[in-house]
């Protein structure tokens, strides 16, 4: 299987109040296409800054990261937000829902980036709520939503442009374990209907079982589990 | 993205924000609309005065002493009479010639008592600077040669020192003299330079008299026709010349005068943009101000943009525009209600105000320029913001 993502040797260092704090010291993992794997660790063990690398949003200080076998270091702010923006669906621990646009807005908006005519942003958006089983929802702005539900909206904008990729930070640290189980069981069910490789990062031993592999960080480190 | 999308996305913030930003926009409203009206008012009162000028008519020379210049301190004048006589008999016609000795002065009726400029003006005044005595009569020839106390008011003075009354043969006080009113002036109204209904006409032989001085301050000459001014004014010259040095007199047209009030005036409608023009920068700083508060507030938002893949020029663009429509719209008021705020006050204020295509290409440059010029650098730190720190801001 092709690789996905690649970290070679990856160091991630910034300074703190004076002192340089390393998030990750040499951690090298690969992420094969279609793979559903969690990064599992305590907070602080440097699984966010990890992510952030995997979805160029943030570049090492030293060390490696490929995506689709393109060294992210040779990318330009323009190249690396196409990247973003074509290859990456992001779903976060606070959803980050803009709350004047609708649920049909905030869906469509990676769309808009990519340069998409307006009526063919908003069907591709109905369709991706429908997927999350939000059709009846679309016309809602956040603040009109339960937890779940804008949980379900950020996943519609994460699939709405196709990604290779979905990277889930924390996807359940803001919801109930009921809620958080249906966010994890329609995450599961989109990587396999579609065959999007996905990554979540949790703290959760629970939610990270559920993957079909684990990559334990520990102090910055990779503790692969079988 | 393409320049429609970001516009969308601006005004959509823009709405979100109702209040604030009609708030920003209302500091760049009335910049605009202070440039706009005030820079009105000074071309109203420009072509009000060259309208009073030009009412002197075209074909008067006016003979001052001293240089007429800007800046120049008046110098006292060393005219007589005798020189206004040698004046008439060089031109052949003592009738084109008058002269007047003015002096500001407390005059009383009764109860009522008034700050009034005093002329002394020779019989011929009227005529030469075409002031029409509409009842009774100007002096006459014997008034002048004996310097008899008699009065022609302008039009104001005779409503503000007799009211509802009948001012013709009444007596009034100047300088503790009494005079007796044989006339009353046609009212000429003007809003600026000297009020012209606020003058008292006496004798100017009377006055030199009354001011214990013989001096004439200035000499007043018609010409025939307008083709034959610079012809007059040489043979004017010639006459002074020889009691004067060059140096010590000035004689100016009509087209003179209109010069140098239309410099003076083109500083003053200059002073008063400038000032306005401050109001309307004050206003930038404003948009600036809430431009880097709304990055500040926006910084998740600019996190997630960048996530969902907006690039650095993409954020910047949004920022950009933002800034742009909030001083466009309120240039935009900003212009309507000027015009509006001129228009009202020509029609129902004593100021006259005319909107001139000038300072509305102005306000209207000046503030997309703001909107641009403050814009720009709240836009680029948004811009430039680090999506990983943006998007754990709390």
């Amino acid at each position: 299987m092709t690789a996905v993502v690649e970290a070679l040797d990856v160091w991630r260092s910034y300074p703190l109040d004076g002192v340089e704090v390393h998030a990750l010291r040499g951690v090298s993992f690969t992420i094969r296409r279609g793979e559903y794997v969690a990064i599992a660790g305590p907070s602080g063990s440097g699984k966010s800054t990890l992510l952030h690398l995997l979805g160029a949003l943030d570049r090492p200080t030293t060390g490696v990261v490929r995506f689709d076998g393109r060294d992210l270091d040779d990318l330009g702010d323009g190249e690396l937000a196409a990247l973003r923006n074509q290859r990456v669906g992001f779903v976060f621990q606070s959803f980050h829902l803009l709350p004047r646009l609708t649920a049909l807005g905030n869906v469509a908006l990676p769309l808009v980036y990519r340069g998409v005519p307006r009526r063919e942003r908003l069907e591709r958006a109905a369709g991706a709520l429908a997927a999350v089983g939000l059709a009846d929802r679309t016309t809602h702005r956040p603040n009109q939503l339960s937890g779940g539900q804008q949980q379900r909206v950020a996943m519609a904008r994460a699939i709405v442009g196709d990604p290779q990729l979905i990277l889930a930070d924390e996807p359940t640290g803001n919801l109930d374990t009921t809620t958080g189980d249906e966010v994890m069981g329609m995450l599961r069910a989109l990587h396999e209907e579609r065959g999007t490789t996905l990554v979540v990062v949790t703290h959760e031993a629970r939610i990270a079982a559920r993957a079909d592999r684990r990559i334990q960080v520990v102090d910055g480190r990779v503790e692969e589990a079988p | 993205m393409k320049l429609g999308e970001a516009a969308r996305v601006a005004l959509e913030a823009i709405r979100a924000n109702r209040l604030r930003s009609g708030l920003t926009t209302l500091g760049v409203v009335i910049g605009v609309l202070a440039v706009i009206l005030l820079v009105a008012i000074g071309q109203g009162a420009r072509e009000e005065i060259t309208a009073t000028i030009e009412d002197l008519g075209s074909n008067l020379l006016l003979v001052f002493p001293g240089q007429a210049d800007l800046g120049q301190a008046p110098t006292r004048s060393r005219f007589t009479l005798r020189d206004v006589e040698e004046v008439g008999r060089e031109l052949g016609d003592p009738g084109r010639v008058a002269a007047d000795l003015v002096s500001g002065e407390v005059v009383r009726a009764r109860n009522a008592s008034a700050f009034v400029s005093v002329l002394g003006v020779t019989r011929t005044f009227p005529n030469v600077v075409t002031r029409r005595v509409e009842r009774g009569d100007h002096f006459s020839a014997s008034d002048v040669a004996t310097g008899r106390r008699v009065a022609v008011l302008g039009a104001s003075v005779a409503d503000e020192l007799f009211p509802g009354r009948d001012p013709m043969g009444a007596t009034l006080t100047i300088a503790g003299l009494r005079f007796r009113v044989t006339g009353v002036l046609e009212r000429v109204g003007a809003s600026f330079g000297p009020d012209r209904d606020a003058q008292v006409l006496v004798p100017i032989t009377a006055a030199q008299r009354l001011f214990r001085d013989s001096r004439v301050d200035a000499i007043f000459v018609r010409a025939r026709t307008t083709d034959s001014i610079e012809q007059d004014a040489s043979r004017v010259r010639t006459v002074l010349s020889r009691r004067f040095r060059a140096d010590e007199f000035s004689i100016l047209t009509q087209q003179d005068l209109i010069g140098v009030a239309g410099r003076v005036l083109q500083l003053l409608t200059l002073v008063l943009a400038a000032i306005a023009g401050i109001s309307l920068l004050v206003g930038g700083v404003g948009v600036s101000n809430i431009m880097l508060v709304s990055v500040s507030e926006r910084t998740r938002e600019i996190g997630l943009r960048k996530a969902l893949g907006a690039r650095t020029r993409d954020i910047t663009l949004q920022f950009l525009l933002e800034a742009v429509v909030l001083t466009g719209a309120g240039g935009f008021v900003g212009i309507l209600s000027g015009t509006a705020l001129a228009v009202m006050a020509d029609r129902f204020s004593p100021l006259p105000a005319v909107v001139t295509g000038w300072s509305v290409t102005l306000a209207v440059t000046v503030s997309v320029a703001v909107g641009v010029l403050f814009g720009v650098w709240p836009a680029w730190r948004a811009g430039r913001l680090d999506p990983v720190a943006a998007l754990r801001h709390e």
